[in-house]
C-alpha cells in the first residue's frame, strides 16, 4: 500500500498539459485557404479603396499661401518686422459651390512643433487650473518660466508662448460689397481637451486668478482676455489655444481654425469672389517657414487624403494578382498532397 | 628536513580526545575550522550589497544600469522610470528568488548545525550542538543517525569491529558499506592516547590516507594505517550498528561532503553564444543609430534659422554648455531613446522559458521507469536547447547500452565448457554441453571443478544481506539491488528466509550466484572468516587475509585466504588481458578460445586463476601490503606495485561468461540517433570483442560496415615498430574513409548518408594514447588530425579499453575539432563522470553503478531508450522554441524602435519619443511578452509522434540552423521592413492630419499611438502566423494580450492621472478609434506587413518542412 502511494507520488502526472498533449488546433496555410483568402481580401480592399478614392476625390480643398514671400503677393508688406498690426487682404474666387460645412484651417510648414524641448515646455497642472502652479510654474517651462522681473508667466512654456496669433476674417464680395462670412470658433478642439483636460481656475472674475503673473512674452493680451465675449471660450479653454496646444506630429501641419456652419453659408460657400482679411502677426520667415490657409470640407474619412484610397486599391489588386499567380502555379505543378 | 617540513604541510595531526600524544609533549592545539556548515551565500547584513553586486556583474544588467544612470543624470527624452522600472522589477524578482533560496539554505544549515550530538569528554557524555564539534573530539553516533563530521571509526558496538553505513545522501548508493575500526585500538576510549596524522582535506569521497600513532605507557607508539574503510563521512548514515564512536578528523567546510558541495562549472549553450553575437550586432545598430542622429542633428542645426527658431528658445544653461558636451549628451540621449532595441525582458523571458520548459522533461511520463519508480531528472535547465543540436553521442557500454544486469551464462574449467541449463532439471543443476570445441560429455576433473567454484565463492567483495527488516527501513531503492535468493531449495536450503547479495559491481553477484547454482554457496564473511557451503552441505571456513581490490587499471582483483588446512591461497579474477600474462602460458591456449568465443557473443568474460603461497611468499606479500597500506604518500602507487608483484606466476583455472543484456530498445534508439545524423562513439573500458559484439547487437555496426581497426593487435601484425605501423594504418584508413569517400554534400546532409560504404572505426586505449602522445611533436598533431578525419567519416567509432580520463580526452578532442560540434555524453557509472562533465551535454543513466553519473550530469534518465525522445522530441522542440524566441525578440524590438528612429528625421533630431513612456515601458513587459513565452513553451511545429518516427527531421535544425546569420538577417530585414512600413504608412496618412469626420486634427501622440497599435497587432499576429500548435493557452495569451493592449490604452487615456506631469495620452486612443481613417490605415498596415509572410509560407511549402509535415501526417494517420 505504502509502496503504491510512493510510486504514484513519484510518477509524473498524466495530464494533457504535462505531457504536452493539450488539444491543439494546427492551422495549415494551404493553397486551398490562401487563394480564396487572398481573393476575398483583395476584393474587399479594392472595394474599400474605391470608396476611399471616390470620397477623397469628392472632397474640395482650397489652399492659399499667404506668407508673402513674393513681392507681388498681398501680404508682402506685412513681412516687415517693424510693422505692427498689419492687415492684408487675400482675394480668391470659387468656381463652384464649395459644399458645406466648410472647415477653415491654417497651416504652417517647416515649423517643428514636435521638437522635444518645445513639447515638454508646458505645465499641465497650471493648465488644469491649479493655482499653486500659477505662482511657481514647472521648471520644464524654461526659458518661459519667469519673466525678467522674476514674475511667473501664465501660461508658461514655449508652446503657449508661441501660440499662433494671425486672425482671419472672410468676406464674400457680393455686388462689390463685402459680406462677412460668419466663422464658428466652437468645436474645433477635442471635446475632452475643452471639457476636462484644460480648466480655468475657479476664480471669478477670471482676471483675479492671474494676479501676480505676467502674460507670455509673445502674447499681445493675457490669457483671460483671449475671448472676452464668451467666458466659455476664455482663458485656458479658449479653443484656439487648445488647438495650438495639441502639438502637430510633423513639421508641415495644419490646424483647424474655424468652421463655417451657420448662417447663409451653412450649405457651403457659393461660387464667387472672396476676400480673406488677414491680420498678419505671426513671424515665420526667420526660420524659413510658410503660412497658408486651407478651406476644405470633410467626409466620413476626414479630410482629403488620396494615400489611403490608392494604397487600398494597390494592395487589393496585388492580392488578387497574387492569388491568380498562385492559382497558375498550383494548377501547373499540381501538388498532390493538397488533395 | 625539508621533506619533513613538506610532510607537515601536506598532513594534519589530530590529538584524539585532545590528549597529548606523549606525556612529555605539550599540545599545541592546531587550528581547524569549526563544524559549521555554511552553504548559504548571504547574511542579513550583506545580502543587499552582495546580491546587487552579483547581479550587476552580469553584463546585461550592468548595461541597463548604465542606461538608467544616464537617464537620471542627463536630460533625456524618456523618464528614468521607463528603463528603471523593468530593471528594478528584474533585479527585485531575482533578489527575492535568491534570497528565498538562501533562506532555505540557512534553514538547512541550521538544521544540520544545531543537531544535537553526543561528545565524549573526559569520560563524560556531553550533549552538544553539532556545530560545536572540534577536530579531535570523540563523537558517539547511534543507529540511523547521520555522522556530524568526518570521523575515524574507533569503536563499534558490533562484535567484529565493523559498522555499516549507507552513503545514499552523498553519492546515492544505497547499499550498505562496511567500515572497520582502527585495528587494535583499546576498548577503553578514555585511556586511549593517540594522534592521527592524515592528509589535508580533499574532495575525493573514496580516498583517504592517514596514520594513527597509539601511545601506551611510554612504549614506542604503535602505528596503524588508516584508509577510506576507517573513515565515516559526514552525511552518511549509520546502519545495522547500535552505536559507534569516532574521532573527528575533518569538520565543517572541510568535510568531504562540503568539499563536494561546490557547484559544477557552468556550461553554456550554443544558443547563448548566438544571442550574445546578435546582441553585439544590435548594440552596433544602436550605437550607429545614435551616431547618425547626433551627426545629422548638428548638420541640420548648422542651417540658418534651424538651430534656435524664435518659438523654441534655448534656456540659458543650454546656451552656456560647451558644444562638445552638448554633442555627447545628445549622443547619450539618443542611446537612451533607442535602448529599447535591447530589451531587459529578453533575458527574463529566456530564463523563464528555460526554467519552466525543463519541467516538461521531468513531467514526461514516458521517461518514468516503473522499475526504479523514477522519472527523468533535470539538473540544469540551461542546456535544454542543446539537446536539439547534438552531433556526437559518446556512450558508455556497460550499464548504458547494456543493462548491467548480469547473468551467469557459462563457464569453462580447464578448457571444458560448462553451460548452465536449468536448476530444477538436474540434481545439481550442472551439466556439460557440447560446445564446438569440446568432446561430448567431458568434464574437467572434479578437483579442478571445485577449486574453480571455490575461487568464485571466495574471490569477491560481496556482502550477504542479513535480514529483511533492515531492507524495509531503507525503502524500495534497495530491493532491486538485492537479488533475492530463493527457490533453489533442493540444492541449498537457505539459512534465512530472504537473503541477497550486495556488491558494488553486479558482475560479482552474478558470479557468486553462478557458483551457487553449481553447489557452492557463499554464506558470508564474519570477522575475517569466509564461510562456504559446499556441495556436500559442509561449511568450509577460510580466513580472509587480504583483499587486493579491483581497480580499472589493473583490471583484476585478488583475495588471499587461508584454508582450515593451513594452505594459503591467492585467488585472482580479472580480464583476460590482465590475467593471461600472469599465468603459465601452456594453460592459456585451452581457455583463450572459449574466452574469445564468449566475447564475440557479447558476454563479459573473466578469467580465474589461483596460486599457492608458501609461508615465505605469504610473509613477504603480507609485509609488502602492510607497509604499502601504511604509507602516507603515494600509497596507491606503492600498493599497485605490491599487487603486481604478488599476482604473478598463477595458474589459470578457468573463465566465466556473464551476459550483460542489451538495454531495452537499445538498437532502435541507436538507429534513430544515427538516422538523426548523430554520430555515435562507444567509449568503453571493456575488451574489444565484447564491445564489438555489443555494437553489432545495437546495429551500430551493420553487416556491410567495413571495420577499420586500430588496436594493439593490428599494430603488432606487421611485425615492425609500432609507430611505423600506426603511421601506415592511419594513412591507409584516411585514404579509404576520407579521400575515396564521395564528397560531402554541404549543409545538413551528412557524409555517411550519401556514402555507399559505411565505415566503422575501432581503436583501443593503448593505441589512442599512442596517437595522442606520439614521441615527436609534429607527428602528434598530424596523427590527431588524421584520426579525427577518419573518425568523422565513420558511422560509428568504438573505443575500447578506455580509462575514464581517456574518455574525457576523446570528448574534448572532438569538442574542440573543426566546427566545434555539440557533443553529448551518456553513461551510468563513476567512470563516465569525467566524460559527462567534459561534453556539452552530460546525461546520466539512473543505473546500478551508483549515482555519481547522475549527480554530475545535466540530465538524468532512467534508461537509454529515453534518450531518443529526449533528443528527437524534447531537444528538437526546445531548440525550435528558443531559436524562434530569440529571433522574434530581436525582430519585435527592431520594428519597435525603427519608427522612433525614423521620427527623428521629422522632428529636427530632437530625441522626441514617438511613443508615450507607458507604451515604451509596457511594450516588452506586458503587450508582447506573454504570447512569445507561451509559444516558446508550447509550440510543436511538428508533433511529437512525427518527430519520433522520423529521425531525419532532427537534421533540419542541425548546426544551429535557425540561429545562423542567414535566418538572423531574414528576421532583421523583416523587422526593418515592418518598421519602415509602420512609420511611413502613418506618415503618409498624416500628410493631412484632419482625420476625424468633424474636421479636427490629430497631434503627435495620436501619430505615435497609431504606429504603436499597428506594431503591437502586427508582431502579435506575426507570432500567431508562426504558431503551428494552438492550444487554448496560446489562444488565451495571444488574444488576451491584444485585448489587454486595447483595454490598457483606454484605461491609460481615460483618466487624468494625478501623478503624471503631462497628460499626453489623455483620450488619444479613444479619439483614434473614432476615426475611420485610423482604423483603415491600421488594418491596411497590419495586412500589408503580414501578406509577404503568408505568400512566403505558401510558396516555400512544396520544398519546406511544412510540406513534409503534411506528407508525414498523411502517412502517420494512414
Amino acid at each position: 500500500m505504502v509502496k503504491q502511494e510512493k510510486a504514484s507520488a513519484n510518477r509524473p502526472d498524466n495530464t494533457a498539459f504535462t505531457q504536452q498533449r493539450l488539444p491543439a488546433w494546427q492551422p495549415m496555410l494551404s493553397a486551398g485557404i490562401v487563394i480564396p483568402g487572398f481573393v476575398l481580401i483583395g476584393l474587399a480592399f479594392i472595394g474599400i479603396g474605391v470608396a476611399l478614392f471616390v470620397t477623397s476625390r469628392g472632397i474640395q480643398v482650397l489652399e492659399i499661401d499667404y506668407t508673402g514671400v513674393e513681392q507681388n503677393s498681398p501680404c508682402f508688406p506685412c513681412t516687415d518686422q517693424n510693422r505692427k498690426n498689419c492687415v492684408c487682404d487675400v482675394n480668391f474666387s470659387i468656381d463652384t459651390l464649395f459644399q458645406g460645412p466648410v472647415f477653415f484651417y491654417y497651416g504652417l510648414s517647416n515649423y517643428f512643433q514636435n521638437y522635444r524641448k518645445y513639447g515638454v515646455s508646458k505645465d499641465d497642472y497650471q493648465l488644469s487650473g491649479d493655482l499653486s502652479y500659477f505662482k511657481a510654474p514647472s521648471s520644464t517651462c524654461s526659458p518661459y518660466e519667469y519673466d525678467k522681473n522674476n514674475k511667473p508667466i501664465v501660461p508658461c512654456g514655449s508652446v503657449a508662448n508661441s501660440m499662433f496669433n494671425d486672425t482671419f476674417k472672410l468676406f464674400q464680395i457680393v455686388n462689390g460689397a463685402k459680406k462677412q462670412v460668419s466663422l464658428d470658433g466652437k468645436g474645433i478642439a477635442w471635446w475632452t481637451d475643452y471639457n476636462i483636460k484644460y480648466r480655468n481656475p475657479s476664480v471669478t472674475p477670471l482676471k483675479n486668478a492671474f494676479n501676480g503673473t505676467v502674460k507670455p512674452l509673445f502674447w499681445s493680451k493675457p490669457a483671460y482676455e483671449l475671448d472676452l465675449s464668451d467666458p466659455a471660450n476664455n482663458g485656458f479653454i479658449n479653443q484656439d489655444f487648445l488647438v495650438w496646444m495639441r502639438r502637430a506630429a510633423l513639421p508641415n501641419f495644419r490646424k483647424l481654425y474655424r468652421r463655417i456652419t451657420d448662417g447663409d453659408y451653412a450649405q457651403g460657400l457659393p461660387a464667387g469672389n472672396y476676400t480673406l482679411e488677414v491680420s498678419y502677426n505671426y513671424p515665420v520667415l526667420s526660420f524659413g517657414g510658410r503660412k497658408k490657409v486651407v478651406f476644405s470640407n470633410v467626409s466620413w474619412m476626414g479630410g482629403k487624403n488620396e494615400f489611403l484610397g490608392i494604397a487600398y486599391l494597390v494592395i487589393g489588386s496585388m492580392c488578387v494578382f497574387m492569388s491568380i499567380v498562385m492559382l497558375i502555379v498550383y494548377a501547373k505543378f499540381k501538388f498532390p498532397e493538397e488533395d | 628536513f625539508l621533506g619533513r617540513h613538506l610532510n607537515y604541510l601536506d598532513s594534519r595531526t589530530i590529538y584524539v580526545g585532545h590528549r597529548s600524544g606523549s606525556p612529555n609533549e605539550a599540545i599545541i592545539p592546531p587550528k581547524f575550522c569549526d563544524n559549521r556548515i555554511v552553504s548559504s551565500k548571504y547574511t542579513v547584513w550583506n545580502f543587499l550589497p552582495k546580491n546587487l553586486f552579483e547581479q550587476f556583474r552580469r553584463i546585461a544588467n550592468f548595461y541597463f544600469l548604465i542606461i538608467f544612470l544616464v537617464q537620471v543624470i542627463v536630460d533625456t527624452p524618456t523618464s528614468p522610470v521607463t528603463s528603471g522600472l523593468p530593471l528594478f522589477f528584474v533585479i527585485t524578482v531575482t533578489a527575492i528568488k535568491q534570497g528565498y533560496e538562501d533562506w532555505l539554505r540557512h534553514k538547512a544549515d541550521n538544521e544540520v548545525n544545531k543537531y544535537p550530538v553526543t561528545v565524549l569528554e573526559d569520560g563524560r557524555r556531553i550533549r552538544k550542538e553539532s556545530e560545536k564539534i572540534k577536530v579531535g573530539d570523540v563523537v558517539e553516533v547511534e543507529e540511523d543517525e547521520t555522522f556530524p563530521c568526518d570521523l575515524i571509526l574507533l569503536q563499534s558496538s558490533r562484535d567484529d569491529d565493523t559498522c555499516f553505513v549507507t552513503t545514499a545522501s552523498l553519492d546515492g548508493e544505497s547499499n550498505h558499506k562496511t567500515h572497520y575500526t582502527v585495528p587494535d585500538t583499546e576498548r577503553d576510549l578514555e585511556s586511549l592516547n593517540a594522534t592521527i596524522e592524515c592528509e589535508q582535506p580533499q574532495p575525493d569521497l573514496y580516498k583517504f590516507v592517514g596514520r594513527m600513532h597509539i601511545y601506551t605507557n611510554n612504549q614506542e607508539p604503535a602505528v596503524r594505517s588508516l584508509g577510506p574503510e576507517n573513515l565515516l563521512l559526514k552525511g552518511a548514515t549509520l546502519k545495522n550498528t547500535q552505536k559507534i564512536c569516532g574521532v573527528a578528523v575533518y569538520t565543517g567546510m572541510e568535510t568531504k561532503m562540503a568539499l563536494n558541495y561546490q557547484g559544477k562549472s557552468q556550461k553554456r549553450s550554443a544558443v547563448e553564444k548566438s544571442i550574445n553575437a546578435f546582441l553585439l550586432v544590435y548594440l552596433c545598430i544602436l550605437v550607429s543609430k545614435a551616431l547618425v542622429c547626433t551627426t545629422l542633428k548638428y548638420v541640420w542645426q548648422s542651417k540658418p534659422g534651424q538651430d534656435e527658431p524664435w518659438y523654441n528658445e534655448k534656456t540659458q544653461r543650454e546656451k552656456d554648455t560647451n558644444l562638445y558636451i552638448k554633442m555627447f549628451t545628445d549622443f547619450l540621449s539618443f542611446m537612451v531613446l533607442f535602448n529599447f532595441i535591447i530589451p531587459v525582458s529578453m533575458y527574463v523571458t529566456v530564463e523563464m522559458q528555460k526554467f519552466l520548459g525543463s519541467f516538461f522533461i521531468t513531467w514526461d511520463k514516458d521517461f518514468f521507469d516503473p522499475e526504479i519508480k523514477e522519472g527523468a531528472l533535470v539538473n540544469t535547465s540551461d542546456l535544454n536547447e542543446e539537446l536539439g543540436q547534438v552531433e556526437y553521442v559518446f556512450t558508455d557500454k556497460t550499464g548504458t547500452l547494456t543493462q548491467n544486469n548480469m547473468e551467469f551464462i557459462e563457464c569453462c574449467i580447464d578448457g571444458f565448457q560448462y553451460k548452465y541449463r536449468d536448476a530444477s532439471s538436474e540434481l545439481d543443476g550442472f551439466c556439460v554441453t557440447d560446445g564446438p570445441v569440446n568432446k561430448l560429455q567431458q568434464k574437467a576433473g572434479r578437483e579442478r571443478e571445485e577449486l574453480f567454484l571455490r575461487a568464485l565463492c571466495l574471490c569477491h567483495t560481496v556482502q550477504v544481506k542479513e535480514s529483511t527488516e533492515q531492507s524495509q527501513g531503507q525503502g524500495d531503492g534497495l530491493t532491486d539491488q538485492v537479488d533475492g535468493l530463493g527457490v533453489d531449495g533442493e540444492v541449498v536450503p537457505p539459512p534465512e528466509e530472504q537473503r541477497g547479495f550486495i556488491a558494488s559491481s553486479p558482475d560479482e553477484v552474478a558470479l557468486v550466484k553462478g557458483a551457487m547454482r553449481y553447489g557452492f554457496t557463499f554464506l558470508g564473511l564474519e570477522s575475517k572468516t569466509m564461510k562456504i557451503l559446499n556441495r556436500n552441505n559442509d561449511v568450509e571456513m577460510y580466513e580472509l587475509l587480504h583483499v587486493l581490490n579491483f581497480d580499472p587499471v589493473r583490471r583484476r582483483m585478488s583475495v588471499i585466504v587461508r584454508s582450515r588446512s593451513g594452505d594459503t591461497l591467492l585467488f585472482c579474477k580479472g580480464a583476460d588481458s590482465s590475467i593471461f600474462p600472469r599465468v603459465r602460458q601452456e594453460e592459456v591456449e585451452r581457455i583463450r578460445m572459449h574466452v574469445e568465443r564468449n566475447a564475440t557473443e557479447g558476454y563479459r568474460t573473466l578469467c580465474v586463476a589461483y596460486k599457492h603461497l608458501s609461508a615465505e611468499e605469504y610473509a613477504q606479500a603480507d609485509k609488502g601490503l602492510r607497509e604499502a597500506r601504511l604509507a602516507l604518500q603515494d600509497r596507491e602507487e606503492k600498493l599497485m606495485a605490491v599487487y603486481n608483484q604478488v599476482e604473478t606466476g598463477m595458474s589459470l583455472i578457468g573463465a566465466t561468461a556473464v551476459e550483460d543484456r542489451l538495454q531495452e530498445e537499445a538498437a532502435e534508439t541507436m538507429e534513430a540517433l544515427q538516422g538523426a545524423g548523430i554520430k555515435i562513439w562507444v567509449l568503453t573500458g571493456d575488451k574489444m570483442e565484447t564491445a564489438k559484439s555489443t555494437c553489432y547487437a545495437c546495429r551500430l555496426f551493420q553487416r556491410n560496415t567495413e571495420l577499420l581497426e586500430l588496436t594493439v593487435r593490428t599494430l603488432e601484425d606487421g611485425g615492425r615498430r609500432r609507430e611505423e605501423r600506426l603511421h601506415e594504418l592511419l594513412i591507409e584508413y584516411h585514404k579509404k574513409a576520407v579521400q575515396d569517400a564521395p564528397p560531402v554534400k554541404a549543409g545538413v546532409t551528412r557524409s555517411w548518408s550519401s556514402a555507399n560504404q559505411d565505415y566503422g572505426f575501432i581503436i583501443d586505449g593503448a593505441t589512442l594514447s599512442m596517437v595522442l602522445n606520439t614521441s615527436s611533436e609534429s607527428n602528434s598533431s598530424r596523427y590527431k588530425n588524421l584520426f579525427l578525419q577518419i573518425c568523422q567519416n565513420c558511422t560509428t567509432v568504438l573505443c575500447c579499453r578506455m580509462a575514464p580520463l581517456q574518455k574525457a580526452q576523446i570528448v574534448k578532442m572532438v569538442k574542440n575539432s573543426k566546427g566545434s560540434p555539440i557533443t553529448l555524453s551518456i553513461g551510468d557509472g563513476a567512470n563516465d563522470v569525467s566524460m559527462i562533465l567534459e561534453a556539452h551535454v552530460g546525461i546520466g543513466i539512473k543505473g546500478k553503478e551508483g549515482r555519481q553519473a547522475v549527480r554530475n550530469s545535466d540530465y538524468a534518465i532512467p534508461k537509454l531508450k529515453h534518450l531518443k525522445k529526449l533528443l528527437l522530441a524534447h531537444g528538437h522542440l526546445y531548440y525550435v522554441r528558443i531559436a524562434h524566441l530569440v529571433q522574434y525578440f530581436f525582430y519585435k524590438n527592431l520594428c519597435f524602435i525603427l519608427p522612433q528612429f525614423l521620427y527623428q528625421f521629422f522632428c529636427g533630431y530632437s530625441q522626441q519619443p514617438l511613443y508615450d513612456a507607458a507604451y515604451l515601458t509596457m511594450y516588452n513587459i506586458c503587450f508582447t511578452s506573454m504570447p512569445i513565452l507561451a509559444y516558446s513553451l508550447l509550440e510543436q511545429h511538428i508533433c511529437i509522434e512525427i518527430l519520433l518516427d522520423n529521425a531525419t527531421l532532427y537534421r533540419e535544425i542541425a548546426k544551429n540552423a535557425m540561429l545562423r546569420w542567414g535566418p538572423f538577417l531574414y528576421w532583421t530585414l523583416l523587422g526593418v521592413f515592418h518598421g519602415l512600413l509602420f512609420f511611413f504608412g502613418v506618415r503618409y496618412l498624416f500628410s493631412n492630419p484632419a482625420l476625424q469626420d468633424n474636421g479636427q486634427v490629430f497631434g503627435n501622440w495620436s501619430y505615435g499611438t497609431i504606429v504603436f497599435t499597428v506594431l503591437v497587432f502586427t508582431v502579435t499576429l506575426k507570432l500567431a502566423l508562426d504558431t503551428r500548435h494552438w492550444t487554448w493557452i496560446n489562444h488565451f495569451v495571444i488574444w488576451g494580450s491584444l485585448a489587454f493592449y486595447v483595454f490598457f490604452s483606454f484605461f491609460w487615456g481615460g483618466i487624468i492621472w494625478p501623478f503624471l506631469r503631462q497628460q499626453r495620452l489623455y483620450f488619444v486612443f479613444a479619439n483614434m478609434l473614432s476615426s475611420v481613417s485610423a482604423w483603415l490605415v491600421i488594418i491596411l498596415l497590419i495586412l500589408l506587413s503580414l501578406l509577404p509572410e503568408i505568400l512566403l509560407v505558401v510558396f516555400r511549402k512544396p520544398r519546406g518542412p511544412h510540406a513534409r509535415q503534411v506528407e508525414l501526417k498523411h502517412t502517420y494517420t494512414a
